[in-house]
C-alpha cells in the first residue's frame, strides 16, 4: 500500500513542479541525450520505446490528461460545426481539419503525446515548438508510427509562424503552455492570428488562485523542488483574465470547465471547481 | 466462439473503422448446414449476450432458424424439497435464450463474412508467441505452417488451454471438479404445466445437477453433471436405459431427513402467516419418453481463473481468463461480457485518440471485466461446493436459504438482486 502510494505521490509532485519550473524536462532530456539520441534517434527509440514510455511512466498526468482534453477538443469542433456529420462516432472524426498544437516542452517530451492523439482522429497536425530538442523527440517519435503522415513538427516561434499562417488553422490548441509564458498578450494574439475566422482556441492551463500558490509553495518548502514558487506562480492566469484577454483578439469563450486530478488513480475528471486546473474553448469571431 | 464475435464486433465498431483484424482459428472453416435433428452443444444466453449478437446483426440469422425461450426457471433440491423460481413479469419475457452452439457460430460467421477489416485464416494453428519486450512493442505468432505475423494488440481467445495465456505467464489458479458433464438431447412426453416448454428445469442430485433446457416444444436439451464412473456408465446404457436414468434422476425420491423437512414445513407455515409464497407452488418436472439417436456426449469440467487479464500489448478474453461450472449456464456469457466490454472500451479509447494497445485501456478492461467475474465464479464454484454433500446442517441451511430467497423476490429477474445473477441463468443486468 505504502509503496503504491509514495510512487504516486511522486507523480503528483512531478506534475505540480514542471509547473513551476522546467527542471524536470531539462532531466529528461539530459537522461535521453546522454544515452544515444544524439547518435541515432530512430535506434534509440526503437530499442529503447518500451523502457522510453516505461520511464515516461512518470509522466503519467500528461498521458492520462489526453482521456479528458482530447474530447474536449473533439466535442468542440463538432459543437461549433467544423466537423462533418459522416464523420461522427467514426475513426476519424477530426478528418480534413488543421490545427496547430502550440508546444508545451512537456507534451513534446514525452513524444507529443498531444499532437498525435489530434492526428490519429485524423486532422493535420503541425506542432511547434522552440526548442530544437525537444522537437526532435516527438519527431523520432513520430516517425516510429508508420500512420502518422498527418503530423509534422516546426522549430520556431509562434510569432513568426503566425506571419506566415495566418487564418490557417481550424483550431490552435494550448495545452500546459500559457502558464510558462510572460507575455501572454503577444502570445495570444499571435496564436489566434492563426486560427481561420470561426475556428477554434483550446486552453487547459492552471488559474492564478491562493490555492494554487499556497500548493506552489508547500511543494516548494516540503519536496525543495522549487527554488522560488511565487515567482512562477505570477505567471499563471486567472480564468477571466484569460477571457478578456481572449476578447481583446475577438475571440468569445464558450465553455470553462474545472480540471482534477487524482494522483492515486492517475485519472483526470471535469469538475466545476476553476480554481486550479482548468480548460477553456474559445471561438474565433467570423 | 467467442474470439469470432469479439473479431465481429470489432470490425463493426465504426470508431476502430481503420484498424485491420485478424482472426486466426486453429479448425476448419465451419459449414453449416439446415438439420432437423438438434445439435447437443446448446449454451443458455443471458440477455446481455442477446443485446451483444443483437447488435452485430447476428441475432437475426439465428431467429430465422431456432433457438429456446426461457420463459421461466425452476431450480430444486433433491435431498429436501427446497426450490427456487426465476421469470420475468407475468411470464411474459424471456428470461434466457437456449441456442445450439454451431448455429451461433454460423450466424456470426455470416455476419463477419460482410465485415471489411476483418481476415480469417482457417486452420491456422498458433505454435509459438513472442510478446513486446524491450526489444519490440509489438507481438509475433508463429503458425505450425510456419507463417509468422506481427501485431500491436493480441487478443488471447484460445479457449481454456490457452497457449495465450501460458505464454504470458500469469498465475492461473484451477482444479477439477470431479466431474463429467453428460449431455444429450431428450424427447419430452406431453406435459399438461408447460405446454409450450419455456422451462428450465435443474435440480440437484447429491452427485451433481441436472439440467433440462427447452429447445421446442417436447425438446429438451440436457446437461447432466455427474460422477466421471456413473458418466461412463451412462454413455454406454442403451438409450432406453439411459431415459430411465434420465427420469429417475428428475423424479427419484430421495431419503429426507426428518429434522429437514419439519424445519421446512415450520418454515412454509410461517412463510404462509407472512402471506409470502411458499414452496407448495411448485410446478412438475417434465417426463422424459426418449433420446435423439447418437446424441449423448460427455465433458470433463473444472474451474480455472487467470489473475490477470492483460500484459502490455495482450489481453485475455473468454475462457481463456476463466472457466467455470456450467451449473449456472455462465460460462460463455462471462465470455460474452468480456467482449462488449472490451469492444467499448477499446472504441472510446481511439476515439480520445489513443493508441489500440494502450495499457490503460486494457488495464480498465480487467478491472471492469474482474470486478464482475470474480463474484460470479466464486459464487458458481461456492453453490457447487454446497449442494456436492449430503451433510444434514448443510443440507438443512441450503434448503431453508433457498426458500426463504424464493418467498422473498417472487419477481426475482426483474429485481437487481445479486443472487440470482450467480444462482443461474442470469438476469439482464451486470452485478
Ligand atoms: C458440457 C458443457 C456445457 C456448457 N453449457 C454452457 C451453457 O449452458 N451456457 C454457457 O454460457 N456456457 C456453457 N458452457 C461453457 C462454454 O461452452 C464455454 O464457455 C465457451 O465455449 C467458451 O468459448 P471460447 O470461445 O472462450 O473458448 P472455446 O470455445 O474453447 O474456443 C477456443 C477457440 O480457440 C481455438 N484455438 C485454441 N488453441 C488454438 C491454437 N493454438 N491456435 C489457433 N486456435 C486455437 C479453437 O479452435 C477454438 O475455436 C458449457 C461447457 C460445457 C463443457
Amino acid at each position: 500500500m505504502l509503496p503504491a502510494f509514495s510512487s504516486r505521490f511522486r507523480l503528483f509532485k512531478k506534475y505540480y513542479s514542471n509547473r513551476y519550473e522546467n527542471i524536470i524536462i531539462t532531466n529528461y532530456l539530459n537522461c535521453s541525450t546522454n544515452t544515444s539520441i544524439d547518435k541515432d534517434e530512430e535506434v534509440y527509440f526503437k530499442k529503447h520505446s518500451t523502457e522510453w514510455w516505461n520511464k515516461m511512466g512518470d509522466m503519467k498526468p500528461l498521458h492520462s490528461m489526453n482521456k479528458v482534453r482530447v474530447p474536449f477538443i473533439r466535442n468542440g469542433l463538432i459543437n461549433t460545426g467544423l466537423v462533418q456529420k459522416d464523420n461522427f462516432n467514426n475513426a476519424t472524426p477530426l478528418k480534413d481539419l488543421f490545427i496547430l498544437d502550440v508546444g508545451c516542452g512537456v507534451n513534446f517530451a514525452i513524444g507529443g503525446i498531444l499532437s498525435e492523439a489530434m492526428a490519429r482522429l485524423g486532422a493535420n497536425v503541425t506542432g511547434i515548438d522552440d526548442t530544437k530538442d525537444l522537437i526532435e523527440i516527438a519527431t523520432s517519435h513520430a516517425a516510429l508510427k508508420s500512420d502518422l503522415n498527418n503530423l509534422q513538427y516546426i522549430k520556431g516561434t509562434i510569432a513568426d509562424h503566425a506571419q506566415q499562417s495566418s487564418n490557417k488553422y481550424d483550431a490552435v490548441v494550448l495545452s500546459e503552455v500559457i502558464e510558462h509564458i510572460k507575455e501572454k498578450d503577444k502570445f495570444l494574439e499571435a496564436c489566434v492570428n492563426c486560427i481561420k475566422p470561426g475556428g477554434s482556441i483550446f486552453i487547459t492551463t492552471i488559474s492564478k488562485t491562493n490555492i494554487s500558490w499556497a500548493g506552489a509553495i508547500v511543494f516548494a518548502e516540503q519536496f525543495k523542488l522549487i527554488p522560488s514558487g511565487t515567482h512562477q506562480w505570477d505567471k499563471f492566469i486567472l480564468t477571466h483574465h484569460l477571457q478578456r484577454l481572449l476578447e481583446d483578439y475577438n475571440c468569445r469563450t464558450c465553455l470553462i470547465h474545472g480540471l482534477a486530478y487524482n494522483p492515486l488513480m492517475n485519472s483526470w475528471h471535469w469538475t466545476k471547481n476553476t480554481m486550479i486546473n482548468y480548460a477553456l474553448h474559445a471561438v474565433k469571431d467570423v | 466462439m467467442v474470439g469470432t464475435t469479439l473479431a465481429c464486433a470489432l470490425g463493426k465498431n465504426t470508431k476502430l473503422a481503420n484498424k485491420t483484424i485478424l482472426l486466426l482459428e486453429g479448425s476448419k472453416q465451419f459449414q453449416w448446414e439446415p438439420k432437423e435433428q438438434y445439435s447437443n452443444r446448446v449454451v443458455a444466453l443471458n440477455l446481455n449476450t442477446k443485446s451483444l449478437l443483437s447488435s452485430i446483426g447476428a441475432w437475426n440469422h439465428i431467429a430465422a432458424v431456432r433457438y429456446g425461450s426461457v420463459k421461466s426457471m425452476q431450480v430444486w433440491d433433491a435431498v429436501s424439497d427446497a426450490m427456487i423460481q426465476f421469470n420475468q413479469d407475468d411470464y411474459l419475457d424471456n428470461v434466457a435464450y437456449i441456442v445450439e452452439n454451431d448455429l451461433l457460430l454460423h450466424s456470426v460467421n455470416r455476419e463477419l463474412a460482410h465485415v471489411q477489416n476483418v481476415n480469417v485464416l482457417y486452420q491456422a494453428i498458433v505454435d509459438s508467441l513472442k510478446l513486446p519486450d524491450v526489444n519490440s512493442d509489438t507481438s509475433k505468432v508463429l503458425l505450425e505452417n510456419g507463417k509468422s505475423f506481427t501485431c500491436d494488440l493480441l487478443l488471447g481467445c484460445d479457449g481454456a488451454n490457452s497457449k495465450v495465456r501460458k505464454t504470458m505467464g500469469v498465475q492461473y489458479l484451477s482444479w477439477n471438479y470431479n466431474q463429467m458433464a453428460v449431455v444429450a438431447t431428450l424427447k419430452l412426453a406431453e406435459n399438461v404445466d408447460d405446454d409450450h416448454n419455456t422451462v428450465a428445469w435443474q435440480r440437484f442430485l447429491p452427485d451433481g445437477p441436472i439440467a433440462l433446457l427447452p429447445l421446442r416444444k417436447n425438446l429438451s436439451s440436457l446437461v447432466w453433471t455427474t460422477t466421471p464412473n456413473n458418466a461412463k456408465t451412462l454413455l454406454s446404457l442403451p438409450e432406453e436405459q439411459f431415459v430411465d436414468e434420465v427420469n429417475s434422476a428428475i423424479w427419484k425420491e430421495y431419503p429426507k431427513r426428518s429434522i429437514v423437512s419439519d424445519v421446512m414445513k415450520g418454515f412454509d407455515r410461517f412463510l404462509e402467516i407472512l402471506r409470502l409464497p411458499s414452496n407448495a407452488v411448485r410446478q412438475l418436472p417434465p417426463n422424459v419418453s426418449g433420446i435423439e439417436e447418437g446424441s449423448r456426449a460427455a465433458f470433463p469440467l473444472g474451474f480455472g481463473h487467470a489473475t490477470k487479464y492483460f500484459k502490455p500489448g495482450v489481453a485475455l478474453v473468454g475462457d481463456a481468463a476463466h472457466r467455470v461450472h456450467p451449473l449456472a449456464g455462465q460460462g460463455v456469457n462471462l465470455g460474452f461480457g468480456d467482449v462488449s466490454c472490451l469492444n467499448e472500451i477499446l472504441g472510446d479509447a481511439i476515439y480520445c485518440g489513443s493508441v489500440i494497445e494502450d495499457v490503460d485501456n486494457l488495464r480498465k478492461y480487467e478491472t471492469e471485466r474482474q470486478r464482475h467475474n470474480i463474484p460470479t465464479m466464486l459464487a458458481i464454484d461456492g453453490i457447487q461446493k454446497l449442494y456436492n454433500t449430503n451433510l444434514t446442517p448443510v443440507v438443512l441451511l441450503r434448503s431453508v436459504g433457498l426458500q426463504f430467497t424464493n418467498a422473498l423476490y417472487p419477481l426475482k429477474v426483474t429485481k437487481k438482486l445479486y443472487f440470482i445473477n450467480v444462482y443461474w441463468y442470469p438476469s439482464n443486468r451486470g452485478i
